[in-house]
């Protein structure tokens, strides 16, 4: 085949296959946003409906709200509930704010799972499967919210975490915690439309918001965000995690896996052949059978 | 003639012969026994109370260290340690220097050894180890996970090893067929093992690049799995003369016939490729500190903690390596080799449980039974260890 010839023919292949190429992204192209939801810190009263709805639906530790005085300290998310409310004393007086799974959009936990047991599901929740899960625990070393937690006293231990209530939204329901909530804190939709309102009530509130949505680029976005009257670290939240998604991290050195994998064994197999003397001597005697001197 | 008389006696003859080989050799009540039948028996009885009540009966992890010492020191420290296995194969298979050969048998076998246990240890570790074949069986591949890529490795490896290893197992079977076959995918089989092995021991500092904001920052950099790549050859190198050392003492009787000043050429030769690999370890950590301007952060604890690893258990140790090679000191080579598996040890700590959330004020430490079990664990392994050297040709030379 001479130049032209290779030309044209790679012409043709290379036109013939492009638009095969731009239907089949448009095909590819995801018509489902990532749901999440949008919690206006300003307006929770610390009620702790959503704490009570959270562990019926999941069947989990129902706190007794009335008498647990649970608020008078900073509690965390456990193996026994996905959610809990805190109470921060705050320059703007006492701020409440709820707890649970980010949803992040590029997980950490999810990157990490060697099993897809941690899970990304199209509709945006991170969700976790007992049946594939080995209970390694890196999803609870890779999060940056600290939001799995282990079952440590169980002989077959579950990693206990918010799923967005995903078989709720499966049925097209609102996650228990958001139908819970008196006060509309927490809105559910689409992170588009969250966006949308987060931003509208910033601007048409100027000085009753802080001007940062948590969540709008923290570790790369998460599903659920934050809006604030005061600056979030008040709040409790960690503002040093950065931008970046978290999956980006390992990226570089999952890219140099082939190139170990592939490149090494060659370099090696071409050095122990180097470095044979057995054919190096046979090379200086003009490549004759070598004597058997071992 | 009758095949299934001839396999049957075969076969006969070969279980007669393991069963012979099973029964203990040598005096009983050494005080090595004395120490670790005792641990050995408690920890199994820990193990029990583990697999029934859950790990956090008898450890102290808790929902914000995960992590223990069950996979910082068993795990990611003993895989680090295990890396002579492939530095001497190297030399001795790819780059061809037959003065390592002698020590090439024990080196695999102390490898595989460790991969078994050390890397076995993490069964004891996970929470749900019965599903341990999900990312082999291929009913759920990660592909995107590290963690994936390093559970796949170390399989692969312990497999590699075996196969490296074998030719020892079938001349003691006296299966002379078997034995040379097995030999011929030596090179293959060392060859794929380097190549694992890079990727594993820099994948196991890559399960930690995600844990940016739990890491100190000067255990933290996007380097850690060159770091701790490059630390893995001297971490071997160290451990073989460590190793060496004991046996040497220990298993005289079975070294009978080696030559003295051939082993002390040996010592002095792992000796220098340990100094090399160490200064080029510190040139790299350096280099490390200036670019991310880690000035400011050692002139707290954490700073003198830092120090303490990388000068007083790095560049010393180097050092020491350096000058004994040049002086031909074998007593300095052994102490520096010490020195520099304690600084693998710290460094693997640092990372997976020390510095880890260094900003809590409740610290995880090890229970008493995480200890039991790490000690029931190795001590474990020197009795298989023994076993083996005593019986199969590991020492001597083909």
């Amino acid at each position: 085949m001479d130049r032209r010839q290779f030309f044209a023919t790679t012409a043709t292949v290379g036109a013939a296959v492009l638009p095969i190429k731009k239907s089949r992204a448009a095909n590819a192209k995801e018509t489902k946003e990532f749901v999440g939801v949008l919690v206006d810190t300003t307006r929770c009263i610390g009620c702790r409906s959503c704490e009570v709805a959270c562990s019926e639906t999941n069947g989990n530790f129902v706190p007794d709200v009335r008498n647990d005085n649970a608020l008078a300290r900073v509690r965390d998310t456990s193996e026994k509930q996905y959610t809990v409310v805190n109470r921060f004393n705050t320059d703007k007086g006492e701020v409440f704010v709820k707890r649970q799974c980010m949803h992040c959009w590029q997980a950490a936990c999810v990157a990490m799972c060697l099993v897809n047991a941690m899970f990304k599901t199209k509709e945006g929740p991170v969700t976790w499967n007992g049946d594939k899960c080995l209970g390694c625990r890196f999803c609870m070393v890779a999060c940056p919210f600290d939001i799995p937690k282990a079952e440590y006293l169980s002989w077959n231990p579950r990693i206990m975490k918010c799923t967005m209530c995903y078989e709720r939204l499966q049925e097209g329901r609102k996650p228990a915690c958001v139908e819970a909530c008196p006060t509309d804190t927490l809105m559910f939709g689409q992170k588009r439309e969250l966006m949308e309102t987060a931003r509208h009530r910033v601007y048409s509130h100027p000085d009753k918001y802080v001007h940062q949505i948590y969540g709008e680029h923290e570790v790369g976005g998460t599903g659920w965000l934050y809006l604030s009257a005061v600056p979030f670290e008040q709040l409790g939240f960690r503002t040093d995690l950065g931008t970046t998604p978290y999956p980006e991290y390992t990226k570089q050195f999952l890219v140099a896996v082939p190139l170990i994998l592939f490149g090494v064994p060659a370099l090696l197999l071409g050095l122990s052949e180097l470095t044979d003397r057995k054919k190096q001597v046979r090379e200086d005697e003009g490549w004759s059978e070598p004597e058997v001197t071992e | 003639m009758n095949t299934t008389a001839v396999v049957t006696s075969e076969f006969s003859r070969v279980a007669k012969f393991f069963w012979q080989e099973l029964k203990p050799r040598g005096k009983w009540l050494t005080p090595f026994n004395i120490i670790s039948i005792p641990i050995i028996l408690i920890g199994l009885v820990i193990l029990y109370f583990r697999f029934v009540y859950g790990i956090g009966y008898v450890t102290n992890l808790n929902q914000y260290y995960p992590l223990g010492i069950w996979i910082g020191f068993d795990v990611v420290t003993g895989v680090a340690l295990a890396g002579g296995a492939y530095v001497i194969t190297f030399v001795v298979y790819v780059m061809r220097m037959e003065k390592y050969h002698s020590i090439v048998r024990v080196t695999v076998l102390n490898g595989l050894l460790a991969y078994i246990f050390y890397a076995g240890a993490l069964t004891l570790d996970l929470g749900r180890p019965w599903h341990i074949v999900n990312p082999i069986i291929g009913n759920s591949f990660g592909y995107n996970s590290v963690l994936f890529l390093v559970s796949w490795h170390f399989l692969l490896y312990m497999l590699t090893m075996a196969l490296e290893f074998s030719p020892v197992v079938a001349e003691w079977a006296q299966l002379e067929k078997a034995r040379k076959f097995l030999a011929g995918l030596t090179l293959g089989a060392v060859i794929f093992g380097i190549t694992l092995s890079i990727l594993h021991q820099s994948g196991l500092g890559a399960l930690f690049l995600m844990a940016k904001p739990k890491i100190h920052p000067l255990w933290y950099s996007e380097f850690i799995p060159v770091l701790f790549f490059v630390s893995s050859i001297y971490a071997g190198l160290s451990m073989i003369v460590f190793e060496g050392t004991i046996s040497h003492k220990v298993f005289k009787d079975l070294l009978g016939g080696q030559n003295h000043r051939h082993y002390e050429e040996i010592i002095l030769g792992l000796g220098k490729g340990a100094a090399i690999t160490m200064f080029v370890y510190y040139f790299f950590q350096a280099l490390i500190f200036v670019h991310e301007k880690r000035w400011e952060l050692i002139t707290d604890a954490w700073g003198y903690w830092y120090l303490l690893e990388v000068i007083g258990l790095v560049l010393v140790p180097c050092f020491m390596f350096a000058y004994a090679v040049r002086h031909r000191n074998l007593g300095i080579i052994k102490v520096a080799s010490v020195l520099a598996l304690l600084g693998i040890v710290l460094n693997r700590l640092n990372v997976t449980v020390i510095a880890y959330r260094w900003y809590d004020v409740d610290k995880y430490y090890p229970s008493w039974q995480e200890v039991v079990v790490t000690l029931m664990v190795v001590f474990t392994e020197i009795w298989i260890f023994r076993w083996i050297v005593t019986r199969m040709p590991v020492f001597s030379k083909r």
